[in-house]
């Protein structure tokens, strides 16, 4: 139909923003959702993925403006299109939601990580996990004779790599942070 | 200047400032201070309720027949657990609704308090927004801003939750003029969406409107304006059960209610069309039937306020993020401006088909000379009500359907029914809410005697404040529609679907100083109706009506639209064991 032959992305409240027809594949989105810094934010935030059964891969909050009372809470999610879309817009609706931004479609951006990684061990297997902690870049933050407390930022994946690695050489506990992103490239401070 | 007072007096203050005349409520410990308040004023009616459900209800039935806030007080621990089935209620039909609870002081709370409870925690999912207050000089700020969101975009319940200690302590009271909120959200249409959608206006053969509680929630302006594009283009409306009366029902445009139990001429028009055009509705499952099967040919265009209800359930066409009326008037305007076309011709063609449809008079019922058929009941309830200043409420269930079916709504704001979450006991606290609205206004509830048991304790609040409201109780001793479906798909095994022990509703009446009426026999109805609308005061209209009526036509679970069962059509195997499973 002719009618039909509208540009895609013509408008910003239209449904030809979406990709045309919807697949069933999963996808993983990371999400930047400024919000009020208010007691109870939080809880609606995650109230609402639990509510309506969406998946949370990572989450991370933190007050990002003390004076605007403004927090950002990143979150890897994954879902089919039409289920990030809900994602999105269920977040938008709540009144305390300043902003949501897609990071994983709005452009590239920088996703990074903290670990924490304890690695129990002796002789050669303490040596070989120092020296891959050096090709990793991780960091001793704590030592003792037979253990070592490595600290390591990168991506989730990078992360998951030097956990594999660490896993036969005595890796006994992890603390990860979940997902810091930024959009790359000067642009709205919020993003 | 800033005035000085207490968290209690402000709570007062800051509700005369927004207008608020009577709330609906219940004292309790943990706001004696509030209602120490209310004791000494006269501006501010207090409308004292047997449940804090009710209030809700009431609150609800008071927003929804006005336009106006809802406001509701419930002390602390189970009045606010009370109060949770009524703003679940209001946040399903998007009503502006406001409810103060009374919490333990900020010192004892999270001790296990007596009557403590997490009420912002626990209302938090049934909230479009909701606070808890530990700072008197933050309450009034915190009242305006509920009023505030409570009404801006797509409307919604909200709740304050108000420490005691904050109720007795002295503040700053901030006017409501020097109130600023962050929150807002956009009602104008997109123009080039608007344009888009006009396109298909100006190509369509097979047009519908269908149209849903937006337009009410919208305001008066905006079923104006509904009526004015329905008529100019010459467009066939339906409406969801929320929208009933947006458009009037004697028009010949008017198609009657879609859905599971909507009109076979609806159902159809919006199966067989090929533009569906949906103002402020939500494809509701009771309205879309199997997803995958639900208009199959036709091009969607959603108009909604909240943009999570665009492609939450349908995928559609054109998207347009807007307030139903300003949309309506954004669409009439483009549409004026590029010389008002349609199709015409093929527009007429439409009409005839749906012309074949209206002739399948998927309404009809088989008469009884015996026994009062509901669908009669309803008929002459009709008859006899229609040129009054009538307001309907009702409770959930079979009756719910009927009084959709056979009642005519010409105007908004005349139907206050319990649509998204099917809340039975809803309808009789309901009509109290409107008629306090109303005072002179003739507003009837129609019940079913299980829906009605579930709030009953509020004749005590009709009888206290003289309440002229009717409540028509289909009366069939039966869970009706769960009877309904047992007999469809549970191989007829009633199970626990039957009001056992009922108590005699006239007697009931009574006992409240309330009239009460029993009609059993067709002949008589006319004369019982009369008595209840002569009567000046509540009362309780029991009629006994055919116990095993089905309430047709149906479009059984998990079926597409064109394939609705009709009254006189064999039931049996219609509904296969995978629809079953819907609800």
């Amino acid at each position: 139909m002719s009618a039909l032959n509208i540009k895609q992305g013509s408008t910003s409240h239209s449904a030809y923003n979406l990709r045309a027809s919807y697949t069933e594949t999963s996808e993983r989105h990371t999400l930047a959702v400024i919000v009020v810094n208010a007691p109870g934010v939080l809880a609606r935030v995650i109230g609402l993925f639990a509510g309506r059964g969406y998946n949370i891969e990572s989450l991370t909050v933190a007050e990002i403006d003390h004076a605007g009372h403004r927090s950002r809470i990143t979150i890897v999610t994954s879902g089919t299109p039409q289920v990030i879309e809900q994602i999105k817009a269920q977040l938008g609706r709540i009144v305390a939601v300043h902003e949501v931004h897609d990071l994983t479609v709005e452009g590239r951006a920088v996703e990074r990580e903290l670990g924490l990684f304890k690695v129990e061990g002796t002789g050669e297997q303490r040596i070989e996990s120092l020296r891959l902690a050096e090709i990793f870049r991780a960091r001793v933050v704590d030592s003792t004779l037979n253990s070592f407390i490595y600290e390591m930022t990168g991506t989730p994946d990078k992360l998951d790599a030097f956990a594999e690695l660490m896993r036969p050489l005595g890796l006994s506990n992890i603390a990860r942070t979940g997902v810091a992103a930024l959009l790359r490239g000067p642009g709205a401070a919020s993003k | 200047m800033a005035r000085e007072m207490t968290g209690a007096q402000m709570v007062v203050q800051a509700l005369k400032d927004q207008g608020v005349d009577v709330v609906f409520g219940y004292p309790g410990g943990a706001v004696l201070p509030i209602y120490d308040e209310i004791f000494q004023q006269n501006d501010i009616r207090h409308i004292l309720v047997r449940h804090e459900q009710a209030a809700v209800h009431m609150a609800e039935g008071y927003a929804r027949s006005t336009g106006k806030v809802g406001v509701v007080i419930v002390t602390s621990g189970p009045g606010a657990t009370n109060a949770v089935t009524g703003l679940t209620d209001a946040l399903m039909d998007s009503i502006p609704v406001l409810v103060l609870s009374g919490q333990v002081p900020t010192f004892m709370i999270g001790s296990d308090g007596f009557q403590e409870a997490d009420t912002v925690g626990i209302t938090r999912p049934c909230t479009k927004e909701n606070w808890l207050v530990r700072d008197t000089d933050q309450l009034a700020p915190t009242i305006h801003e509920a009023f505030h969101v409570a009404t801006t975009g797509r409307p919604g319940p909200v709740l304050i939750d108000i420490p005691k200690d904050v109720q007795f302590a002295t503040g700053l009271y901030q006017e409501r003029e020097a109130h600023r909120s962050s929150y807002s959200r956009p009602t104008a249409p997109d123009p080039d969406a608007i344009e888009a959608l006009v396109d298909l206006i100006e190509q369509a053969e097979r047009p519908v409107f269908y149209t849903g509680g937006g337009i009410i929630n919208s305001g008066p302006e905006a079923s104006a304006a509904l009526r004015d594009l329905v008529q100019a283009t010459n467009f066939p409306v339906t409406s969801s059960l929320l929208g009933l009366g947006a458009y009037p029902a004697s028009d010949r445009h008017w198609l009657g209610m879609l859905g599971m139990h909507g009109l076979y001429e609806a159902n159809m028009a919006m199966h067989d069309c090929d533009l569906m055009i949906n103002i402020g509705a939500r494809f509701d499952d009771r309205i879309t039937g199997r997803i995958d099967a639900f208009s199959p040919g036709s091009r969607k265009v959603h108009v909604d306020i909240d943009p999570s209800s665009i492609n939450k359930v349908i995928h559609v066409d054109i998207g347009i993020i807007a307030d139903a009326g300003l949309a309506l008037k954004a669409i009439m305007a483009a549409w004026t401006r590029r010389g008002r076309r349609t199709k015409a011709e093929a527009v007429v063609a439409w009409w005839r088909q749906i012309d074949e449809w209206r002739a399948v008079n998927c309404l009809a019922y088989r008469q009884s000379t015996t026994t009062i058929k509901p669908q009669y009941a309803l008929q002459r309830l009709e008859a006899l009500t229609k040129d009054r200043d009538r307001y309907i409420t009702t409770e959930v269930g079979q009756h719910q359907m009927w009084a959709a079916q056979f009642l005519h709504f010409e105007e908004p704001n005349r139907l206050m029914t319990s649509g998204g979450l099917g809340t039975m006991g809803y309808g009789f606290p309901s009509s109290i809410g409107v008629q306090i609205a109303h005072p002179d206004a003739l507003v009837i509830n129609i019940a079913g005697e299980a829906s009605f048991l579930m709030n009953m304790q509020e004749l005590g609040t009709v009888s206290q404040f003289h309440l002229p409201v009717k409540q028509f109780i289909l009366n069939n001793e039966r869970l009706g529609m769960v009877r309904q479906w047992q007999e469809l798909l549970h191989g007829s095994r009633y199970s626990q679907s039957w009001s056992e022990a009922l108590p005699d509703f006239v007697m009931l009446a009574e006992t409240f100083g309330l009239k009460g009426i029993r009609c059993s026999d067709p002949a008589e109805l006319d004369d019982a109706i009369m008595e209840m609308l002569d009567h000046p005061g509540g009362v309780v209209f029991d009629c006994l009506v055919e116990r095993h009526e089905n309430c047709f036509p149906m479009i059984p679970s998990g079926k597409p639209h064109n394939e609705m069962l009709l009254g006189d059509a064999s039931t049996e195997g219609a509904i296969k064991a995978d629809g079953a499973v819907m609800v």
